[in-house]
């Protein structure tokens, strides 16, 4: 019996493509409803993934037919515990972008709101897409709405955001022609885009060598759009010169989707066998993000400019998920690059809010400037003061269990080279955080007069506190472990992952 | 831990959460002084009646838990408290203090005028929520995610001054318990992978003692990342953050430095050998003489460091350093005697080198005096300060009527008894202990000496007395009466209060292995 719930993976893709139109049209009218449409679709969104999850937890992976096409001729969308999971944590990031955006972006493109809306919206909808999709295709064609909407959000902001976009079109391309040669030879050798029957015919063409470039092919092309080192050129301009509301979307969102694209078609269209026997690539896509921790550390380590700094930190963070992913053997590895993923996405959000904030409040963007800062947004330093413990590590935050979860799945690997990356890089994280935070706090102001309590704006801040406030809250929902539905869905996850792949036929 | 009764109960959990509230409640009413410290007061006390409460279940032999996650992610760790005697000792210790530096801290940050009052007791509070939730941790995860809570909430009061020189201690105090915490949580989650728990069981971990021969030189390193983990112990030569950080505010020196933080270290580190390793797998291991080896050398050097400092906060840093160091030689020495010390030592040491702190902030609030040379005559102008000192100082060198003789007996007795049992070699420590005695006179009794038989150079006969405020005086007085009442209690069986610390130690010891439960 269909219920509902069964129809919402293509109704989440469709209300907020109509809704993107929507905002268009209404923009002409009256610039101020486009926030509104873009806040309200996201709700409904976020609601809809809610039940998507509720009912993959209880009744089971769902299976939507585009058109009533089966697959694998038709187009099919497939959301099992992973794709649930990433599409609420996405979701709640984008709504909670929304809100910072609508007071951000007043201030920061007051002349560009309505298009603004229009473009974001569209990013939504190709990241809800690139989740639900169970096609390869599919997957491409999403990943390009996406893409495409997001050069265009980073050059909203002109002047130097117009490079940055401009390197990071040519990047993207690369790397979406990347993926689509992937899907190419997929196609020419099995005649089939369908993930899950993917699964099934490739297995006894495990050694054709289209296959295995073809997987490659995959694999540097969704690195470029994850921002993998040594790919990642393109991330830091792109990163520190948008808009701030983009920045967040683009920083804890998008990234997030390019990584549950890679771990999808890993897991689901190749399968742990391939990797491990044909191509083996674990250990080298552990060391590369091995390296890229640590260098992404220690660049962020060199940078004065606090976005800037974050975007170098994401790149050693988007190491921590692939290192996880790498060490997929052990189970404790991917499933702390699955928790991660929602660790990362609070974290991050929460830190580019605040650089956001600091912007828009106090015009400032150098770390030296920021002495006593904490007199004047109390608030907002306070939640860059959480998310930066959770960089750090510092338990209970987010940080610290991924930390456990990847230590775990060093020791158990007998990758001892690991063990000390994850560990250092939790004193290079150290550096660069705390010496935001010393600055906040703690040096003296040379200018010796009262500062004034100057709060950003309360949209502003109370994402920023709320993402805040999750970094540790979250961090005891995982610690409690079975005790709340956090840890089941991501071992429910892995556990798809690892051995049956997409989910089964309906 | 295992053998014995449990009894779930949820005291642990509120005496915890008193720190935990009065934090926020302290954030919440930063405007208003007076009630902003009433709520630290009130915290205190009634931390301090519920971790008491729990008293008689434990000298019951049971063990009192508390468990918040029967299961983490992690299969066979729990995440929950889980009080034996030996941590209600530290707890004890730690909580009780609190209520007095409580008292005194609001005569010195008011006597000095300090900026950024109620940072300093948002963090204290939070401090001694890691401090006594380490107490009270049921296993090593547990203990690690309050030790990093200890480590971050302290760094606020170390820098608290907030100038260059503040900075940068605050740097090296980083750099130290940081590392150091990494060290530990890779020794942590090692242990988890070999064992699969991290509980404190009483004689050890069964899993890691039948690991066999092939894991000796794991377990040794092993061992010596756990020992690096507890840098907060202060051994050398990872000591240097402790002279450093003592450029915060007295009371943090006093509570924090001289019980909380570095007690927490100790703590750890006789949790390691008693709760995890067990003494008869360090005995085959051969750790005990390592650890003996490294507490030994750091006695007599942080002594002979001590002899050459002019600043009394420093040189009683260094001396926290020595004293620190006896604790971890009564656990290395691995027998019944020494531990028994080594335990006793957590409490007695607690309260007489809060004594000696609260009289070095008594004397800077009084006079401005920072460095012992200019403290001559002294002993004049605040009788009742310097003569706390004077009795904890002997306290300090193992001279009774002080409580520190106690406990330096035992540690005395256990080398004696390792010289027995373990090794001929053992018996250095015995006289490594009695050097570390005589150089503790060394460098304490010229502090005396300048205090009462200096006068300062160019004043009259005639001096007025001129004490501390009483909110620091008594506090200091009271810290001071209890170090000697412990041991009159102790010789003359008295039992008053003090008891029940003999009767802990004795419990505790119990549990570390049960042919030692014998009074």
């Amino acid at each position: 019996m269909l219920s509902v719930v069964d129809h919402f993976p293509v109704l989440i893709i469709a209300i907020s493509l109509l809704s993107a139109f929507t905002i268009l049209i209404a923009g002409w009218r009256n610039k101020k409803s486009c926030w509104f449409i873009s806040f309200a679709t996201i709700l409904v969104q976020l609601v809809m993934a809610v039940l998507i999850l509720n009912h993959v937890l209880s009744v089971g992976t769902i299976h939507y037919w585009l058109g009533g096409w089966a697959p694998p001729w038709g187009i099919e969308y497939v959301i099992d515990a992973f794709n649930a999971y990433v599409l609420v944590i996405v979701l709640f990031i984008c709504l909670l972008t929304a809100i910072y955006a609508k007071r951000s972006m007043e201030r920061e493109q007051p002349r560009k709101i309505v298009t603004f809306y229009v473009v974001f919206q569209l990013l939504v909808t190709g990241l809800c897409g690139i989740i639900v999709t169970g096609d390869l295709f599919n997957l491409y064609v999403f990943l390009e709405i996406a893409s495409l909407a997001a050069y265009a959000l980073i050059a909203v902001a002109g002047g130097r955001a117009l490079k940055a976009s401009y390197n990071y079109v040519i990047m993207g391309s690369i790397g979406a022609c990347f993926y689509l040669l992937g899907v190419g030879f997929l196609y020419a050798v099995t005649g089939s885009l369908n993930m899950a029957d993917l699964s099934h015919l490739l297995p006894p063409l495990y050694g054709n060598k289209v296959v295995q470039a073809a997987f490659v092919f995959f694999v540097v092309g969704l690195s470029i759009k994850m921002a993998l080192f040594p790919l990642h050129i393109w991330q830091p301009d792109a990163y520190a010169y948008a808009p701030s509301a983009v920045t967040v979307i683009i920083a804890a969102a998008m990234s997030k989707v390019s990584i549950y694209a890679f771990i999808r078609v890993l897991f689901s269209v190749f399968t742990t066998e391939f990797i491990q026997i044909y191509v083996p690539i674990d250990t080298a896509i552990s060391w590369i993000a091995a390296i890229a921790i640590i260098v992404g550390s220690v660049i962020a380590i060199m940078q004065t400019n606090l976005k800037r700094m974050l975007a170098y930190s994401s790149v050693s963070q988007v190491g921590y998920i692939v290192l996880g992913v790498g060490l997929f053997s052990t189970h404790w590895g991917l499933t702390g690059a699955l928790i991660h993923i929602l660790n990362h996405a609070i974290t991050k959000g929460c830190l580019f809010m605040v650089a956001g904030a600091i912007i828009y409040r106090a015009g400032l963007w150098n770390i030296r400037d920021f002495e006593g800062l904490s007199k004047k947004m109390p608030y907002t330093c306070a939640a860059f003061t959480l998310a930066a413990l959770s960089m750090i590590g510092v338990p209970p935050t987010v940080g610290f269990i991924t930390k456990l979860c990847l230590l775990l799945a060093s020791l158990e690997a007998v990758e001892y080279a690991f063990v000390v990356v994850i560990l250092a890089s939790t004193l290079l994280n150290l550096v660069y955080f705390w010496r935001v935070i010393e600055r906040m706090y703690f040096v003296k102001e040379e200018r010796e007069n009262k500062i004034k309590k100057d709060e950003a704006p309360v949209s502003m801040v109370i994402p920023a506190l709320i993402l805040g406030s999750l970094c540790v809250i979250v961090g005891l929902l995982w610690l409690a472990g079975a005790a709340t539905p956090l840890l089941p869905i991501v071992k429910q996850a892995v556990n798809t992952l690892l051995e049956t792949g997409v989910g089964a036929a309906p | 831990m295992t053998e014995g009764l449990i009894v779930s109960s949820y005291i642990p959990l509120f005496a915890i959460l008193c720190p935990a509230t009065a934090a926020i409640l302290i954030l919440l009413s930063g405007k208003r002084p007076n009630v902003r410290e009433s709520w630290t007061i009130i915290a205190s006390i009634l931390q301090f009646s519920l971790i008491a409460s729990m008293i008689p279940t434990i000298l019951d032999e049971k063990v009192v838990e508390c468990l918040i996650f029967r299961q983490t992610m992690f299969k066979g760790i729990a995440f929950g408290f889980k009080v034996d005697a030996f941590g209600l000792i530290f707890a004890l210790t730690a909580s009780f203090l609190w209520i007095l530096v409580s008292f005194y801290s609001i005569g010195y940050m008011r006597s000095l005028r300090e900026h950024a009052q109620t940072r300093y007791y948002f963090c204290f509070a939070i401090a001694i929520f890691g401090a006594i939730g380490v107490a009270m941790s049921a296993n090593l995860l547990t203990m690690y995610i309050f030790f990093e809570i200890l480590t971050v909430s302290t760094y606020p009061l170390v820098i608290h001054d907030q100038s260059k020189e503040a900075l940068s201690a605050g740097h090296k105090y980083f750099a130290y318990l940081l590392t150091a915490g990494v060290f530990l949580l890779f020794a942590i989650m090692m242990t988890y992978y070999l064992t699969g728990t991290t509980d404190f069981t009483g004689g050890g971990i069964k899993a890691l003692a039948e690991l066999g021969p092939a894991y000796k030189w794991t377990l040794i390193i092993l061992f010596f990342c756990f020992l690096l983990g507890f840098m907060k112990a202060a051994w050398m030569p990872f000591h240097s953050w402790l002279p450093t950080a003592m450029i915060a505010p007295t009371p943090v020196s006093a509570l924090l430095h001289a019980v909380a933080v570095v007690k927490a270290g100790v703590f750890g580190i006789v949790r390691i050998v008693c709760y995890i390793y067990g003494v008869d797998l360090m005995t085959s291991l051969g750790l005990g003489i390592a650890l003996a080896c490294i507490a030994g050398f750091t006695m007599i050097v942080a002594n002979l460091f001590a002899i050459a400092q002019d600043n009394l906060k420093r040189r009683l840093a260094y001396s926290t350093i020595n004293q620190l160091s006896y604790i971890i030689l009564g656990a290395a020495l691995l027998t019944q005697d020494g531990i028994r010390g080594a335990m006793m030592h957590i409490p007695f040491h607690g309260f007489m080198k809060i004594t000696l702190f609260l009289c070095a902030g008594a004397i800077m609030v009084a006079t401005g005096k920072k460095n012992i040379s200019e403290m001559a005559g002294i002993g004049k102008t605040m009788p009742v300060t310097m003569l706390a000192f004077t009795i904890t100082t002997f306290g300090m060198c193992g001279i009774p009527p002080v409580v520190g003789f106690i406990s330096k007996w035992y540690l005395c007795m256990g080398s004696y008894e390792a010289f027995l049992q373990i090794s001929p070699v053992m018996i250095t420590f015995l006289f490594v202990l009695l050097i570390a005695s005589l150089l503790d006179v060394v460098y304490f009794f010229p502090i005396i000496h300048t205090a009462f038989f200096k006068t300062p150079e160019g004043e009259a006969e005639e001096v007025e007395v001129k004490e501390a405020p009483l909110f620091m005086l008594i506090p200091l007085s009271i810290t001071a009466i209890f170090s000697v009442v412990f041991l009159l209690d102790y010789i003359l069986g008295l039992n008053i209060i003090s008891m029940y610390i003999y009767e802990l130690v004795r419990v505790a010891i119990g549990n570390v292995n049960p042919e030692w439960a014998m009074p």
